[in-house]
């Protein structure tokens, strides 16, 4: 007899049936003798006994191997498309954590493996990609996808098998306007973002603080949040606002809007970017049109470490600030540990790591301290310790959820480019924190 | 009112260089029924190309053309070697946008292996720097990238009426069965007209290289303006991809500055729509591009 050791139980029972010539014999008793049929019968019994001992061996194989089978973890990427720097950033934060992980015991004695899906920065596609992990790849938990934008569709279809959905960088109100109870972002709150600027602004005397200030904004459910409340501080400390407009998200020819932005004369910039091109063509527009202006901070993109410089050039990078709530160069002894794995398998320096590989890492943490507490790989156990108000870690700080599943506990940072440097100026409080260059250098100089 | 100005300088400046970009697409439809979707990924090609010669070899952006245009000549024709010119001549039209499409997927996914996802720029003196005319400051590279579309528009104008090469071209283009039955090889004319529309394209790539920050991803943004500057051109007239480029360019940053940016597009398209209704065949459609 041939038999296939399967766990899968469905498929072990009937290649058994095959082997044993069962389903062959099904027929001759319906056209056999009685004598055939007597034979038939002891056969078909002692066949029905060997099913039954070999089904005890296997759920016994099969109770033995799902303690010991790594645990599977989906997630969907943007590998390719407009995120695509950041979604790569975010797999490498996912595999790190993942590989330090394996390397020190695993989960629960278990390794982890993470089945990892593109969706070319498509909200369409990154439905169908968690659909297709949870049904199909039959994953045992899932990790979010970069970006609000993805992470809206996403957290839906998840929210319908009821996992648990602990993700890094869908921060924005959108992301929680659905009131699901699934959704736990372990970074910073993206309306906070540019707060300790705004703070910052309204704090300096009357006689430094800028007069006015202009708010382009791409249309993203990132930035329209974080530049709002930006601005909304800023009026109320009497910036005057002399732009504000949003633009498409899909524009590639920004010569024309950076151009108005300039006309304004603004003393500050406050620009709702979600990638590196958009930052780098406001820049270059500025610098072609000789408005330097005191201050130009970006929701997203200067962040990007060497992408970015390469960009827009290390002349042009000086005095550029973006918020952010982590950087390679953050103090705490895990940031620095995941720094130092980073940079000795990917190589670069700590000021070049992208605040989406900590981003990525982080989920991973969360996720570890929520199995290993409720000793679980139930989306339901750890979606309800997850929201039992416990204070998590991560390489980003403490991670504490409130009742939307926004991280309460996160902390909010402006970076700035001073030279080749990359260093945290604000809160000026902070013991991590350098003099800010306000106002900032030239373009070219 | 300035910014009315402004933004009609930027669309005539900035329109040019899509007209660069643009013009291989239409000569290729125009000559091989080829809707080349490809043409994206060829700018972001060129783009990478400038960007090596620049980084290795400390070459000027615009003495790398010189480079990108013979390169990417012969990468055309090998384009049309080993996928163009099999397609059967029944379903040419339609089976060129998957196969275009697919070596666009093949070329991304080379230059995503060698170059990665990190999004680069050319860099180059006149990039960031801009001549102070009449109240404006107007971009260099935007002016070079103006002259250079000009100079390489009508270099192409000239080579298709004023040389033997272009008059078999345009038979081709007129009547494919009559120019071979007079002897013209209408399969060789039309592998040269596709390294040359590809070749174009390097010059239009060093320009978007040069003016947006790109990765082996970027084209994919570009080829639906590109498709709706040939289609609102006519599809086949380089003409018609001139004035088409510098229309959308015009309308969009007009309306950006004197209205929203937001509505910058909408209004552009529902101009088109609106060119399309009275005009089916584009602005200097096949007929008259053809007669021109």
């Amino acid at each position: 007899m041939i038999f296939n050791l399967d766990f899968d139980h469905g498929r072990t029972a009937l290649q058994f049936v095959r082997a044993t010539g069962m389903a062959n014999q099904g027929r001759i008793v319906q056209g056999g003798t009685g004598k055939d049929m007597k034979g038939h019968l002891r056969r078909l019994l002692a066949a029905g006994a060997m099913a039954g001992l070999m089904g005890l061996v296997l759920a016994a194989c099969g109770s033995t191997s799902s303690s010991t089978k790594p645990i599977l973890i989906g997630a969907s990427l943007s590998l390719s498309g407009d995120f695509s720097a950041d979604g790569q950033a975010f797999q490498r934060g996912y595999e790190l954590w993942a590989s330090y992980v394996n390397s020190h015991g695993g989960i629960m004695g278990r390794q982890v493996k993470l089945d990892i899906l593109s969706d070319a920065s498509s909200p369409t596609q990154v439905v169908t990609n968690y659909q297709k992990l949870i049904t199909l790849d039959h994953v045992d938990l899932v990790f979010g996808p970069f970006s609000t934008l993805l992470t809206v569709p996403a957290s839906k279809i998840v929210n319908r098998y009821h996992f648990a959905f602990v993700e890094g960088a869908g921060g924005a109100p959108a992301a929680f306007a659905s009131g699901l109870k699934n959704i736990f972002d372990v970074s910073l709150p993206v309306a906070d973002y540019m707060v300790p600027f705004a703070n910052w602004i309204k704090s300096l005397p009357a006689s430094q603080r800028p007069k006015t200030a202009a708010y382009p904004t791409s249309n993203d459910p990132f930035t329209e949040p974080v530049i709002e409340k930006a601005r909304q501080i800023l009026e109320a400390a009497g910036v005057q606002t002399v732009y504000k407009q949003v633009f498409p998200a899909e524009v590639t020819d920004y010569t024309s809007i950076a151009g108005d932005v300039a006309n304004t004369h603004a003393d500050i910039v406050l620009l709702g970017s979600v990638d590196v091109p958009t930052v780098s063509a406001f820049i270059q527009a500025f610098a072609q049109q000789h408005y330097n202006p005191k201050a130009l901070v970006a929701a997203a993109g200067p962040d990007q470490g060497s992408s970015f410089v390469s960009a827009v050039g290390a002349s042009n990078t000086g005095g550029v600030m973006v918020p952010s709530g982590w950087s390679g160069l953050y103090h705490t002894a895990s940031s620095k540990a995941m720094v130092a794995r980073y940079i000795a398998k990917y190589g670069g320096t700590a000021a070049g790591v992208s605040a989406d590989v900590a981003e990525g890492y982080s989920v991973g943490q969360v996720v570890e301290q929520a199995i290993n507490a409720t000793k679980s790989l139930s989306n339901a156990k750890i979606i309800k310790y997850l929201h039992s108000g416990v204070t998590l870690s991560s390489v980003q700080g403490a991670v504490q959820f409130d009742s939307k599943g926004e991280n309460g506990k996160a902390a909010g940072f402006i970076f700035q480019w001073q030279g080749s440097n990359y260093s945290q100026v604000l809160p000026t409080n902070d013991p991590s924190s350098v003099k800010i260059l306000f106002p900032k250098p030239n373009w070219g100089s | 009112m300035t910014n009315f100005y402004a933004g009609l300088i930027d669309g005539v400046l900035t329109g040019a260089v899509y007209a660069l970009m643009a013009a291989g697409l239409t000569l290729i439809f125009g000559v091989m029924d080829i809707i080349n979707i490809a043409q994206g990924v060829f700018v972001v090609l060129a783009a990478y190309l400038n960007y090596v010669l620049a980084a290795h070899f400390g070459l000027d952006l615009f003495v790398g053309i010189l480079v990108t245009m013979p390169t990417l000549f012969l990468l055309g024709i090998a384009v049309d070697w080993a996928f163009i010119r099999r397609l059967p001549v029944r379903d040419r039209t339609t089976m060129s946008i998957l196969v275009t499409y697919a070596v666009a997927i093949i070329i991304e996914g080379v230059l995503t292996v060698i170059f990665g996802v990190n999004y680069v720029q050319l860099h180059g003196w006149y990039v960031t720097r801009s001549i102070h005319l009449l109240g404006f400051y107007l971009p260099y590279i935007y002016v070079f990238g103006f002259g250079m579309a000009v100079v390489l528009l009508g270099a192409i104008y000239l080579m298709l009426y004023r040389t033997r090469f272009g008059r078999s071209v345009r038979a081709s283009l007129q009547n494919r069965p009559a120019a071979r039955l007079v002897g013209i090889n209408v399969d060789r004319v039309a592998t040269l007209t596709f390294g040359i529309g590809v070749a174009v394209t390097a010059a239009g790539g060093m320009v978007f290289g040069a003016t947006n920050s790109f990765n082996p991803n970027s084209g994919y943004d570009l080829i639906s303006r590109l498709l709706s500057i040939v289609i609102l051109g006519g599809l086949g007239s380089m003409a018609g991809a001139m004035v088409a480029a510098i229309s959308m360019l015009v309308v969009e940053d007009v309306v950006a500055s004197m209205w929203s940016p937001l509505w910058a597009e909408v209004v552009f398209f529902a101009a088109l729509v609106l060119v399309l209704a009275l005009r089916p065949q584009g602005l200097f459609g096949r007929s008259f591009a053809r007669a021109q």
